[in-house]
């Protein structure tokens, strides 16, 4: 019976989860290997991983995993170290505030993936143009998300350090600071995971390594498969960094869990 | 020569998208000794809270001025420590921190800190319990907490903000106990503002009753019941008096309030 809001046994959950991953998987083998629809738009399951296999051992893949991965982690460390300060400094000064706010609001809409014909003007095909890239794409999101939680911070906290004599400055540095960082960790790890599509649109244009670029390079050779397996890693390495992120902040913040 | 005087203490809230300015609190005239126990009672929305928060510093008053120790006040400080309705320990430090985080912030050197928060713990029942998230402690143990931390300021006065308001029946009799206890051994200046009337009878040295917002003074009631006192002291007839007496007082301002609301 299903009821409305009703909780999931913890062991059942994980069979409905992996079941979806295995009907998914049954369905695409279904139509690719029993030949609904045509090989040279869609690989099946096994030649994918066979080209991937290949793409390890042979084409050195995991080197184009690797410069992807730096240039993902790379752009969003840029964009953090500048994003947060700015964002803190917003949501606890009104004024700073009212200065940056309606420019961020605009910027963040601001398409990344446009800015790379640009990008490439200034910076050429380089390292620094990926990570540029990156940093344009995440840098206005925190800050901005961040501006808010911060403004937000509950006022009867800021309240009782005032009364237990906290200065301004402490104010800012004891109160608003440590109340909001499990919530700003967390804005970090959701726009981590938009930096991850910002890369391979980054790779997808001049460029010549990283998984984008090997996605590319597939599709003009109708490699199927290896634009699968692409695909696929990009989901498993997102996945792990996410894990990662979980369990960071989960260390860091043993206060914060309900 | 009084510890805390109001000297014509109101306040008016500004109109709401260019309504009519509103009165919260009529002219405040009040004169507190040192050492006094003095709870503010008054039905909801008298004003009773903006008064304490004026005295705070947390607001400004808008006509009239506080004085504590003759100095004016004009925004918080550490001379006025606060115990707020809300639960509002910072969660993300432990007891012990929570507790040692005025003195802290005044930069008193970690040693002394130590020594204060231990005393503090003791004070309040809290041993064991040192290194405990906020979140991980009862309602009356975090108001219990948040008394030892606005005490280990040792303020000059002592503002508590309906305190107990949100605690099962049983755990506030205990805290109200618990905390006439710290006065009748330390000693300090108290304004505990509370609705309940049994409340503000038990804890005070003098009860004000406000009326009605508008708030203003309505009474001032001294009680002078003998200290220690015990729980059984709610049912002894001395006390029963008081209380019929205050209920009447309060009932009237309640139903004044009742009627604006439905006019």
């Amino acid at each position: 019976m299903l009821r409305p809001l009703h909780p999931v046994a913890p062991g059942t959950r994980t069979v409905l989860g992996v079941a979806f991953f295995v009907l998914f998987v049954a369905f695409w083998a279904w139509i690719t290997l029993g030949g609904h629809v045509n090989r040279i738009f869609l690989a099946d399951p096994l030649s994918m991983l066979k080209d991937g296999w290949r793409l390890l051992v042979e084409d050195r893949f995991w080197l184009d995993i690797l410069i992807t991965i730096w240039r993902v982690f790379g752009g969003f460390v840029l964009a953090s170290i500048v994003a947060v300060p700015i964002g803190i400094a917003m949501g606890a000064w009104k004024p700073v505030e009212a200065f940056l706010e309606p420019f961020v609001s605009f910027a963040r809409y601001l398409p990344a993936s446009a800015f790379i014909p640009l990008l490439i003007l200034w910076a050429g095909i380089g390292e620094l143009e990926k990570l540029l890239v990156i940093f344009v794409g995440s840098v206005f999101q925190i800050i901005l998300i961040i501006a808010v939680k911060v403004g937000g911070t509950r006022r009867d906290l800021v309240e009782a350090a005032y009364t237990l004599g906290a200065t301004d400055n402490g104010i800012v540095k004891r109160v608003i600071m440590p109340a909001n960082a499990p919530e700003i960790a967390e804005t970090l790890r959701l726009v981590l995971g938009w930096a991850w599509t910002y890369v391979i649109v980054a790779e997808l244009i001049g460029s010549s390594s990283g998984i984008g670029y090997m996605i590319i390079n597939s599709q003009s050779r109708l490699a199927t498969g290896q634009i699968i397996f692409g695909i696929i890693v990009i989901g498993l390495i997102g996945l792990l960094s996410d894990f990662a992120f979980k369990a960071l902040n989960r260390w860091l913040y043993p206060w914060s869990l309900a | 020569m009084s510890k805390l005087l109001i000297e014509g203490v109101s306040r008016t809230f500004a109109g709401v998208r260019g309504g009519v300015p509103v009165q919260a609190l009529q002219p405040v005239e009040l004169s507190v000794s040192a050492n006094d126990f003095i709870t503010i009672l008054g039905p909801s929305g008298c004003g009773k809270s903006t008064l304490l928060r004026i005295v705070a510093g947390l607001e400004a008053p808008s006509t009239g001025r506080v004085l504590l120790d003759g100095k004016a006040v004009t925004r918080p400080g550490p001379d006025r420590g606060m115990v707020f309705q809300s639960y509002t320990l910072f969660p993300w430090l432990t007891v012990a921190e929570n507790i040692g985080f005025g003195l802290r912030e005044q930069g008193r050197p970690e040693r002394e800190r130590n020594e204060v928060v231990a005393s503090y713990i003791d004070l309040v029942g809290l041993k064991g319990f040192e290194n405990h998230w906020p979140k991980q402690l009862s309602g009356g143990m975090q108001q219990r907490t948040a008394i030892a931390r606005a005490l280990a300021n040792d303020p000059a006065i002592l503002l508590l903000d309906e305190p107990f308001g949100a605690l099962d029946n049983q755990t506030r009799g205990l805290m109200q106990e618990l905390l006439l206890g710290i006065w009748e051994r330390r000693k300090k200046t108290v304004l505990f503002v509370t609705h309940d009337i049994e409340e503000a009878i038990f804890m005070a040295s003098r009860v004000i009753v406000m009326s009605a917002r508008p708030g203003r003074i309505k009474s001032d009631v001294p009680v002078d019941l003998p200290h220690p006192r015990h729980y059984t002291l709610k049912t002894s007839p001395e006390f029963s008096a008081l209380k019929a007496q205050l209920t009447e007082d309060i009932r009237i301002e309640a139903m004044r309030t009742a009627q604006t609301q439905s006019a």
